[in-house]
């Protein structure tokens, strides 16, 4: 800064003190921006009401065998299916060496619990205390966010090379268990966290 | 510098002579002034009373007062009323329920609540209890059924009520306290409705509210109308303005801040201008 | 902007691109080696205050636009939802809503010294006309913004001055229904107010460019009114200036945060925080307070199409002051008479605000005047210090002897005495 100073009088100050003056002054600036910043980054982030409307409850009563039901979770799709027996029976001929990905992707447990069927099902969801679920009804269930691992498309139910979920965008094959057999996809279809609140009701979230 | 001089003996003169007509009023009684925990820069709120004042709310208000802005969660977050609450367990000590999905208090709160949900699968509006996440319901559908079941009035919304009134504070505990004076005789009271030297015209279609012990306060503090309509106050000054706390925290790191950024700058310019006749 | 460039290049590559797009020169020349009168005073720093101001309001801005619904259903909900959900919401509202109070302090400012130091003048003409012009659109874009969150202000503020326009013969009609987009205020209005908010900030910052081009052409008036002479009356703007801006900037802003975290409602109306309803009108209406002085010229007048034109002449008459102020003297510094004449229309310009804020028809303490005849007669001083007064003190004032450069008037006669000195 002293290059572009004309002053006819000279220098007068030891230019360390100057330079020191500078320096604080500077940093002060920035640490103030850097500080001013975060309100304006952190405002794009999830606001308190969106993060607190963050649970759906769901009644598998009135989902049938062989059906499936769309519902919303955090405002994206998630697949409720009541798989049939034939379909389970498939989903476990084929254990987790077998394919692809070989993560249960299933935040009902611990991370890296490989991709069986029983991990895969409602049998590793979470039940309230003194609640009974029917064993049946939970290896029957599977309940899996329904954006596709790939890009996020939603793909069709009971279609593709293994009768599971075809995702038409790319050409992602997914099993009857939701987890990946062929295409792009990197990952099985994830399994939000659910509870079972009575016999036949989940809360996901 | 002598023309900020003049300018400013200009301004306070022109303001000294807006100063006695800004304070005439007209009829309208002049808000009474009270002592609260939130003022000054430095005032926060007190808990307790914010809860008397809930309670106070739910159990008067309520029935003809909505709070449509507002979610029972609302009482749950960082410096809501119902977060740090006393250890059930552990005497003299208290736990802070970071997630108001989870706090029992606000579940206790919103299971008193019937909300209209839906359309479910068959594609009908259903019933179920509360949940924090919810809005608080409001009393009436809508405002034409609000002034139907009120004489024509209609009871204005709490969401923001104290940042809508000028004064707001002092304005509403003067209004709920400020029943039973001697009716002007240039004032004509038609039935249904009542006098009030604190409301804007003197007439207002709600009765008096708070008698004593309307509300059953927990421990030794007595539901006097006074104590009542501290409470509610403050209730509803948390209600308009739940960031209160953090805003003034926020500013007074700000405000050091600029203050010590201000010096440097006041050095770095005498340092740049020290040998530069101006 | 103006002289021979001093920039030069130090790299290859600033050769390099100094030679396809000169964008580093322009800023060289325009911020760090542009010649600036070495006798600014304080009042000078208030256009560094406003582009700060002028930044901070698109920046808050544009992120409100990102939470805010600009429908009638959910334009209130929307606000109170920033100002309690979205993270650092209130802080960011609280910005922009006293920010704009900030800008209009910070222009005002700014205005009372081009008046007093004679900024308008020759050759400042165009300078001065693209400033009124950045005026009038911050006046557009704030009686916008304070629509936007449907409070009973916004709402009856707007129907009052659409209606405004209405009262013109023949067009007004027609054009009230353009601007409302229906039969009165409405959510067609809201809509459109909403997107006419956020263009008019960048035509501002458009308008602000060619304001400093014109700035830069004759270079920075300065308090003494007498034009630069050699370049011992000037130091590079950096880091002279720009520290002496900056450090009236962060003073700036200790104000501005103080009405941000302390008293950020003080400035607003608590009728707003009423969700507007087009049944009911507010007992007692008023504008923000930086267009009270407006308001109270237009009710100064008991016709409606007059009230209406002398209001927006009251600002038009701005754009012919440079040719209504016959004096050849500049700084009134220097004008005995006419720096009392000023400071009388500045307070005039005050009392007018107050008979804005208050009801016409109430006794003032001003000999018990009601507010209307105190606003009338204020009024007409307003415009006789620019019809009237002006133009005639050019010919009756005697000025005060001038310094004869710059410097003189920095150093004293001693200057002259040993320029030698000098380098």
């Amino acid at each position: 800064m002293t290059d572009v100073n004309p002053s006819p009088e000279g220098h007068g100050q030891e230019p360390s003190r100057r330079d020191f003056i500078y320096i604080a002054a500077g940093g002060a600036a920035a640490i103030g921006g850097a500080f001013l910043l975060w309100p304006f980054i952190d405002q794009m982030n999830p606001a308190a009401d969106t993060l607190a409307v963050s649970t759906t409850e769901v009644n598998l009563a009135d989902v049938a065998e062989g059906e499936q039901l769309t519902v919303m979770y955090q405002g994206k799709p998630t697949f409720v299916r009541h798989r049939t027996a034939e379909e389970v029976a498939a989903a476990r001929e084929t254990g987790p060496n077998q394919i692809p990905d070989g993560d249960s992707r299933n935040l009902n447990l611990v991370e890296g619990s490989d991709a069986t069927d029983q991990h895969r099902s409602a049998m590793a969801a979470g039940v309230r205390d003194g609640v009974e679920v029917d064993a049946t009804l939970r290896e029957r269930f599977i309940i899996m966010l329904a954006n596709c691992t790939h890009l996020g498309c939603v793909p069709v139910g009971q279609s593709g090379d293994y009768h599971g979920w075809y995702c038409p965008c790319h050409g992602s094959h997914y099993d009857t268990a939701g987890r990946i057999r062929r295409g792009p996809a990197p990952e099985n279809l994830h399994i939000p966290p659910y509870t079972f609140l009575s016999g036949t009701t989940i809360r996901i979230g | 510098m002598t023309i900020v001089k003049r300018l400013l003996v200009a301004a306070v003169g022109a303001l000294a002579l807006a100063a006695p007509a800004l304070a005439a009023g007209g009829d309208q009684h002049h808000p009474e002034e009270h002592t609260w925990s939130f003022e000054g820069p430095f005032g926060t709120f007190d808990r307790a009373a914010v809860r008397r004042g809930f309670q106070v709310y739910q159990n008067v208000c309520a029935a003809c007062h909505s709070m449509k802005l507002l979610s029972i969660r609302n009482l749950g977050e960082k410096n809501g009323p119902f977060r740090v609450m006393p250890d059930p367990e552990h005497e003299g000590e208290v736990i802070e329920y970071t997630n108001p999905n989870d706090n029992p208090y606000l579940r206790a709160i919103a299971a008193n609540y019937i909300i209209v949900d839906g359309p479910d699968s068959a594609g009908e509006m259903f019933e179920r209890t509360g949940r924090p996440s919810d809005r608080f319901p409001s009393p009436f559908a809508n405002e034409q059924q609000a002034r139907a079941s009120n004489g024509g009035a209609y009871p204005p919304d709490f969401s923001v009520i104290v940042k809508a009134r000028h004064q707001g504070p002092e304005y509403i505990r003067s209004l709920l306290l400020g029943y039973g004076h001697e009716v002007p005789h240039d004032v004509h009271v038609a039935p249904g409705q009542y006098y009030n030297p604190y409301f804007p015209g003197g007439k207002l279609a709600m009765p008096p509210q708070l008698r004593e012990g309307i509300v059953d306060y927990e421990g030794d503090i007595e539901a006097t109308p006074e104590q009542m309509a501290h409470d509610v106050v403050a209730f509803l000054s948390w209600a308009s303005d739940p960031k209160m706390e953090e805003r003034k925290q926020l500013g007074l790191m700000v405000m050091i801040y600029l203050f010590i950024f201000a010096i440097l700058m006041w050095f770095a310019y005498r340092a740049v201008w020290a040998n530069v006749e101006h | 902007m103006s002289g021979p460039s001093t920039y030069k290049p130090s790299t290859g590559f600033e050769r390099w691109l100094d030679q396809r797009l000169p964008i580093v020169r322009l800023g060289w020349d325009s911020f760090v080696d542009f010649p600036t009168p070495r006798n600014l005073n304080y009042w000078y720093t208030f256009g560094g205050i406003l582009a700060v101001c002028l930044m901070t309001q698109i920046i808050t801005g544009i992120v409100l636009a990102m939470h805010y619904v600009p429908h009638v259903d959910h334009a209130f909900a929307s606000v109170e939802r920033i100002m309690r959900d979205v993270n650092y919401g209130w802080l960011i509202r609280y910005i922009h809503a006293n920010g704009a109070s900030m800008f209009f302090l910070a222009v005002y400012l700014h205005i009372v010294r081009g008046l007093y130091y004679g900024s308008y003048k020759s050759p400042r003409e165009i300078l001065w006309i693209l400033g009124v012009v950045i005026y009038l659109l911050m006046m557009a874009a704030a009686f916008m913004g304070y629509v936007l969150p449907w409070g009973q202000m916004s709402f009856w503020g707007a129907m009052v001055i659409t209606n405004l326009i209405g009262s013109l013969p023949i067009i007004g009609g027609p054009i009230t229904e353009l601007l409302w987009g229906g039969f009165t205020v409405g959510n067609p209005t809201l809509n459109r107010f909403f997107s006419l908010h956020y263009l008019i900030p960048f035509l501002i910052a458009g308008a602000v460019i060619l304001h400093i081009w014109a700035l830069h052409v004759p270079g920075n008036g300065n308090p003494t009114g007498i034009s630069v002479k050699s370049s011992r009356d000037t130091l590079p703007f950096h880091p002279y200036y720009t520290v002496k801006d900056g450090f009236a900037i962060v003073v700036f802003m200790l104000v501005f945060a103080f009405f941000v975290f302390y008293w950020p409602n003080a400035l607003g109306h608590a009728d707003n925080y009423i969700e507007a309803n087009p049944l009911a009108t507010p007992a007692h209406i008023v504008p923000e307070w930086y267009l009270l002085p407006f308001y109270a010229i237009l009710r100064a007048v008991p016709d409606k199409l007059m009230g209406v034109l002398l209001m927006f002449g009251s600002i038009g008459i701005l754009f012919i002051l440079p040719w209504l102020d016959t004096s050849k003297v500049r700084s009134m510094r220097y004008r005995p008479m006419a720096k009392w004449f000023f400071i009388f229309f500045v307070v005039s310009a005050l009392i007018l605000g107050i008979c804005g804020a208050m009801n016409p028809d109430d006794p003032s303490p001003f000999f018990g005047m009601s507010y209307l005849w105190v606003a009338r007669i204020f009024t007409a001083y307003y415009f006789a210090y620019f019809l009237v007064i002006l133009p005639l003190l050019g010919f009756i004032e005697k000025p005060k002897p001038r310094p004869a450069s710059i410097e003189e008037a920095v150093l004293g006669p001693r200057a002259h005495a040993a320029p030698a000195a000098a380098e």
